[in-house]
């Protein structure tokens, strides 16, 4: 891959704003379309990218498929995790009105981090299942392109 | 004539979700190939999310973000926020069915139906 | 405190497993994913035994997630029906949990067991969220979370017999086509009524009389739900499914997925469509009691002849499941009666029997029927359980089988279907002769020379005989089991307005 100058200069060019615009859609799903969901996948297209130029197996060093797992688990357990502490707060479960001293910023709030735990989830599962696919298949070679 | 036409026009997104719904099924009961009926199945759902979403349009309304205006007109946002849940459930499957393609690929070497058929046929629980 | 704990008890019954599922796949290497995922398994049959116990009594509890109320929040809705389930599936998960600790050692590659036991717990969470939500898409998704990871369960058999992975694809396109029936059917209901909350879509249904749409959105969920309870003809997936996945997926799945999924057929046909509707009456009358009559006699006749074990199990619940729509398509108190209760005598005959396959796998490594000759002499007490459930399939009298076929009878004859009562009786003889083909083969037969197998080990052995003996108690007492099941039949009814009776 090392010759296709032009695929990887391009690629190195493209990371930084999907990352960053993986971000904007994280945090401004209050005030316009985006959240948890779109953001995990504009993310984890960032990482699909980066194999796709330099290979899976740089992809592994970026981020190993234990830390993966590790993220999958934990996105899932902040959303869950929010649920449970709104109950030991003394409110139902995920009734955010109790993160906060008011009703408004709680819901702000409880929001904010769930969507930041699904984020998570669906960036590291996208990854995951990218990952395991490309990861079983002979890695493309120069001369089949 | 007038009612015919009323008939298909009024009715445009119900006739596209039908016809779009028919070939998926088609799709994924007729064909051999295991990744082509995975690709049916996936027009299939994704007719089941037009349907919603044509449903949740009112006329006149903007997309369902406040805008402070007390006369807008909202389309009902409830029908995007399902179908958002039926789109993630459709990725896990499509990423399911793949996953499963995949290692029936390893096992036995091929992914057209009647072939995996005669294997397990010729060569029963011997594998 | 005290009373906050009981009030939050219906979404913990939920949030637990949900919870340990991501942290058993993360750091559940070394045994110690079977120890949470068993652990957690038994909290939650306290949980859901506790909310058995506070809704007996008839009341009906109602938790809103996130505080919002219905119908614009999403409910769970407790009453004494899905209280029954509830308590089914998890305690079907926690004997199962036991079981499969060696049986999935020996069936599951090693680094796999994590995974294995983190999906098993989504299964489980996904198969109590049906059965406890009050909103109709939610139970959709709950509904595709059991069914997702069910496929991947069935899959998982793939090191014994690679036919697993082609049983679970044929299993994933079935049930996804049958979920997005559901999901259609939803769609066309909530086009006519504006609500999912299945308590607030019954009362607006009420009000809109007979349509077009109404019929569509029916026949559309009935099929859809249908396919995954897999009434004949939609059953095709069934048989690979059960014969090749591990066996305690198999013992758990037909013990809770098809009747979990029967219970959302009971939601769906008499809480939401609790309409007057001679259409839906026409649908049970002439469509789904011959159907299911039919189920009965050619899946028993097919089981009769299946050469492998666990195909014969498998056969013979999709005639099981023949049973309970019977009790459903009658319409009527004693009907519905009989299919509750028919949930919970099958699912712990069939996961005895499931097990008792299992145990053979392990110790002969086979569960071809040919190849099992004798093993009794060598697995006396597998064999034994094997005997009692499977006389309790048949419907000997002090076995829960006898008490499911009692009512149903019963329901037929008081209806005047004298016909319906005499082949119920008569496809009993049919089950009698494949649990003794397997009896004479296991007992009668001289086992092949020189092969010896050993019994199975206590930690099988145990859920075996808890299942087996659950199906003897209740068939003796079966006080509790039938009060429940009364009191759900009148919940049903009550619920619903039948005009037609």
């Amino acid at each position: 891959m090392q010759h296709h100058l032009i695929l990887r200069v391009v690629a190195r060019l493209l990371l930084p704003p999907i990352f960053l615009y993986a971000l904007y859609v994280q945090w401004h799903g209050d005030y316009g379309p985006g959240g948890g969901f779109q953001a995990g996948v504009i993310f984890a297209v960032g990482f699909i990218l980066y194999a796709l130029i330099n290979g899976v197996d740089a992809l592994t060093r970026v981020v190993p498929p234990r830390a993966l797992i590790l993220l999958l688990a934990a996105g899932l357990l902040l959303y869950a995790g929010t649920g449970i502490a709104t109950l030991l707060l003394g409110q139902d479960f995920l009734d955010y009105s109790a993160l906060s001293h008011d009703a408004v910023h709680g819901q702000e709030w409880g929001i904010l981090i769930v969507e930041l735990g699904v984020g998570i989830t669906v960036a590291a599962a996208m990854t995951a299942i990218f990952l395991a696919f490309a990861g079983r298949s002979a890695s493309v070679e120069d001369k089949d392109w | 004539m007038d009612a015919a036409f009323a008939l298909i026009a009024g009715h445009a997104n119900y006739w596209l979700v039908v016809i779009l719904m028919m070939i998926g099924l088609y799709v994924a009961i007729a064909r051999g190939n295991l990744v082509k009926k995975i690709v049916g199945l996936n027009l299939f759902q994704t007719s089941v999310f037009m349907l919603y979403i044509s449903m949740g349009k009112v006329e006149g309304g903007t997309a369902p973000i406040l805008t402070g205006l007390p006369a807008t007109v909202y389309s009902n946002p409830l029908p995007h926020v399902l179908i958002l849940t039926a789109i993630v459930v459709g990725i896990s499957t499509t990423a399911l069915a793949l996953a499963l393609v995949v290692r029936i690929r390893e096992a036995y070497g091929t992914i057209e139906e009647d072939e995996i058929l005669e294997i397990e046929r010729d060569v029963g629980s011997k594998s | 405190m005290l009373q906050a704990l009981l009030h939050q008890l219906p979404v913990l019954q939920i949030v637990l497993p949900l919870v340990a599922a991501p942290i058993v796949a993360a750091f559940g290497g070394n045994g110690r994913g079977w120890m949470i995922a068993f652990a957690t398994s038994l909290i939650a049959f306290a949980v859901a035994a506790t909310l058995f116990a506070e809704v007996l009594d008839g009341s009906v509890i109602s938790y809103h997630l996130g505080g919002w109320a219905p119908p614009i929040g999403i409910e769970y809705r407790v009453d004494i029906l899905n209280a029954f389930v509830l308590v089914i599936v998890s305690g079907v998960s926690a004997i199962c949990l036991l079981y499969a600790r060696a049986s999935i050692a020996a069936e599951v590659e090693e680094k796999n067991h994590a995974f294995f036991y983190a999906t098993f717990l989504l299964c489980m969470t996904g198969l109590l969220g049906v059965t406890i939500t009050g909103d109709a898409f939610n139970l959709f998704v709950f509904l595709e979370i059991s069914s997702l990871s069910g496929y991947a369960l069935i899959s998982a058999g793939a090191k014994r017999d690679r036919r697993a992975l082609t049983a679970a694809y044929n299993y994933l396109v079935m049930g996804t086509i049958g979920a997005t029936f559901f999901v259609i059917g939803l769609g066309l209901l909530y086009m006519l009524t504006g609500t999912l909350n299945m308590a607030d879509l019954a009362a607006r249904l009420t009000g809109y009389g007979d349509s077009r749409t109404l019929r569509m959105g029916f026949a559309f969920i009935f099929v859809g739900i249908a396919l995954k309870l897999a009434m004949f003809p939609l059953h095709l997936w069934l048989p690979n499914a059960y014969t090749f996945a591990p066996s305690a997926v198999s013992s758990f799945l037909s013990a809770t997925a098809t009747k979990v999924a029967v219970y959302a057929l009971l939601r769906i046909l008499f809480t939401v469509f609790g309409f007057d509707s001679a259409f839906e009456a026409n649908v049970l009358r002439l469509i789904v009691l011959p159907l299911a009559i039919v189920a009965i006699f050619v899946a028993s006749f097919v089981a009769i002849f299946a050469e492998d074990l666990k195909r014969m199990l498998a056969w013979s619940s999709i005639a099981q499941i023949g049973y309970m729509l019977i009790g459903i398509a009658l319409l009527s108190h004693e009907g519905l009666m009989a299919t509750v209760i028919h949930l919970f005598n099958h699912a712990v005959a069939k996961a005895a029997l499931f097990m008792v396959a299992g145990a053979f796998m392990l110790r002969a490594g086979t569960t071809s029927i040919p190849d099992l000759r004798g093993i009794a002499r060598d697995m006396p007490w597998t064999s034994a359980a094997f005997v009692l459930a499977g006389l309790s399939l048949v419907g000997v009298p002090l076995t829960v089988g006898f008490i499911s076929k009692w009512y149903l009878v019963q329901a037929a004859l008081t209806q005047n279907l004298w016909p319906v009562a005499l082949l119920v009786v008569l496809s009993s003889l049919l089950t009698l002769t494949y649990v003794w083909r397997i009896t004479e083969t296991i007992y009668m037969r001289e086992a092949p020379a020189g092969v010896r197998r050993s019994e199975a080990p206590l930690s099988m052995l145990i859920p075996t005989w808890i299942f087996t003996g659950l199906s003897l108690y209740f068939g003796i007492d079966a006080g509790l089991t039938s009060m429940a099941a009364s009191r759900a039949a009148n919940a049903l009814l009550g619920a619903s307005n039948l005009f037609w009776q």
